[in-house]
């Protein structure tokens, strides 16, 4: 495609390697050609690299699938998900997982993105409901504003939670920020 | 949106205490000023206008002498943190005047509109402090690249490089501190320039950059019909290679060229002189709605 139309997370294939879009900026001097300046992340190894492209030169846009996966397991480093379809296992490695391996339940369906066999991205749902395991003890009453404090959930996900939440609540979480939601139900 | 409406005022003032008419030409056009690497919106078989510049001309030519206008400029593709595709643009005229004069013209408009917004010759502007007393640093195309690219781009023409080394090397080279304005223009990008009267291996082609903003450019302008239709013909051809776009040639035009004197003039983006006059780091800031928001 040309290179007009790489947008913010665009997938490209440039000398052989997966990129994704991290920023696009668009210059022009007033009377010249349009200069495109991206900044592009390896899908592969996380390395950032800066490219310039001018008006009318080509881009190769990474034709991806997506399909839905259910998260099994940890296993070292590796986290791995099934394909719903077809049974088959993708192990995921830590480093692409970046912040969502916090919010990973055992048996939660993702959306996982494919560029032919090899996964390369994870899409959780918008919030997932965790259990609190450990929790500050607050010794503030409860006011308008409400005091935050730290808890962890079952995930090992350390969390800011107003100062009502308990050991054993479950709470909503939302996964694109990592922050806390709403309570979903109490300790019994 | 108060201070740009306080801006568009200030300016009208400026100009109409030196005698200057505000006029308006048509948004939609049969032929506008076919230019490679400005691609315009098609209106049935019409254009929307790229620049009032062609109609402010033949105005000239018709014998007005000191115009301006506010006008809304249409570019195809031209999005991003300084570009809307619908955007506004001050263009104004002098009879008998050379790019000089209308370089003197943006400086004294900036420092007036500076003043009228109590800054004392100084423009906060992305956490800088720009100093725009006068006279601000000329430098020429050749420098500029021989010190920023290492190269010189009026004795070897490379249009491409040109561009790219502009963007990534040569705007970063600009004191930030200060306004640059870039003169002297190879003559293969003159576009409606004329030519320098004892070089004719340059323009007389100004741009206005402050902040990093390309704010202005100014012509002594074409009056030379031949030279015109030889410019038309050439970037008329280019399209049709690179663009694959048939543009008419503006006949109009030409006919009036034979008539107009000899002037000067300038386009400059409001949308980005609010930007430096509000701190705004994008234009989406300044515009009450982006081609996103209509």
């Amino acid at each position: 495609m040309e290179i007009s139309g790489a947008r913010k997370n665009s997938k490209l294939l440039i000398d052989g390697a997966l990129y994704n879009v991290e920023e696009a900026e668009f210059t022009k001097p007033g009377k010249g050609r349009s200069v495109y300046r991206l900044k592009l992340r390896n899908l592969r190894d996380g390395n950032v690299i800066d490219r310039t492209y001018r008006s009318g030169e080509k881009v190769e846009e990474a034709s991806l699938d997506t399909q839905d996966e259910q998260y099994l397991y940890r296993e070292g480093d590796q986290y791995v998900f099934m394909n719903t379809k077809n049974y088959e296992q993708h192990p995921i490695p830590e480093k692409l997982l970046g912040i969502k391996k916090n919010f990973l339940k055992e048996g939660m369906e993702v959306v996982m993105l494919m560029y032919g066999d090899e996964p390369i991205d994870v899409t959780l749902p918008i919030t997932v409901d965790l259990k609190v395991i450990e929790s500050e003890i607050s010794t503030k009453t409860a006011t308008i504003t409400p005091q935050m404090k730290a808890s962890i959930v079952e995930t090992g996900y350390r969390i800011d939670t107003p100062s009502f939440i308990k050991v054993g609540d479950v709470i909503k979480v939302d996964t694109r920020t990592g922050n806390y939601v709403e309570r979903v139900s109490t300790a019994k | 949106m108060r201070r740009r409406a306080l801006i568009c005022e200030f300016i009208r003032t400026f100009f109409k205490e030196q005698d200057f008419l505000e006029v308006e030409t048509p948004i939609r056009a049969p032929a506008i000023a076919p230019e490679p690497f400005i691609t315009p919106f098609e209106s049935e078989d019409w254009f929307l206008s790229t620049s009032p510049e062609l109609h402010m001309k033949r105005l000239l030519a018709a014998g007005y002498e000191k115009i301006f206008q506010f006008s809304h400029c249409f570019r195809k593709g031209e999005r991003g943190r300084w570009h809307n595709p619908e955007f506004i643009m001050l263009e104004w005229y002098r009879k008998g005047a050379y790019y000089n004069k209308i370089i003197q013209d943006i400086e004294q408009l900036i420092l007036t509109l500076a003043a009228k917004f109590g800054l004392n010759n100084i423009i906060k502007y992305k956490g800088q402090d720009i100093d725009i007393s006068l006279p601000w640093p000329r430098i020429t195309v050749r420098e500029a690249y021989i010190n920023a690219a290492g190269w010189d781009p009026v004795s070897e023409h490379d249009s491409l490089r040109f561009d790219t080394d502009f963007v990534t090397r040569v705007l970063p080279s600009f004191k930030t501190n200060r306004p640059t304005v870039l003169i002297e223009y190879p003559a293969a990008m003159a576009s409606l320039a004329r030519l320098k009267p004892d070089n004719h291996t340059v323009a007389e082609r100004a741009e206005v950059f402050i902040g990093g903003l390309e704010l202005a450019n100014a012509y002594s302008e074409l009056i030379d019909v031949k030279e015109q239709v030889k410019r038309f013909r050439e970037a008329i051809e280019q399209i049709r290679r690179e663009r694959q776009q048939q543009m008419p040639v503006p006949d109009k035009f030409l006919e009036a060229i034979v008539r107009l004197p000899e002037c000067g003039g300038v386009a400059l983006g409001i949308d980005r002189l609010v930007m430096l006059f509000c701190d705004a780091d994008s234009i989406d800031d300044v515009m009450p709605f982006t081609v996103d928001d209509v």
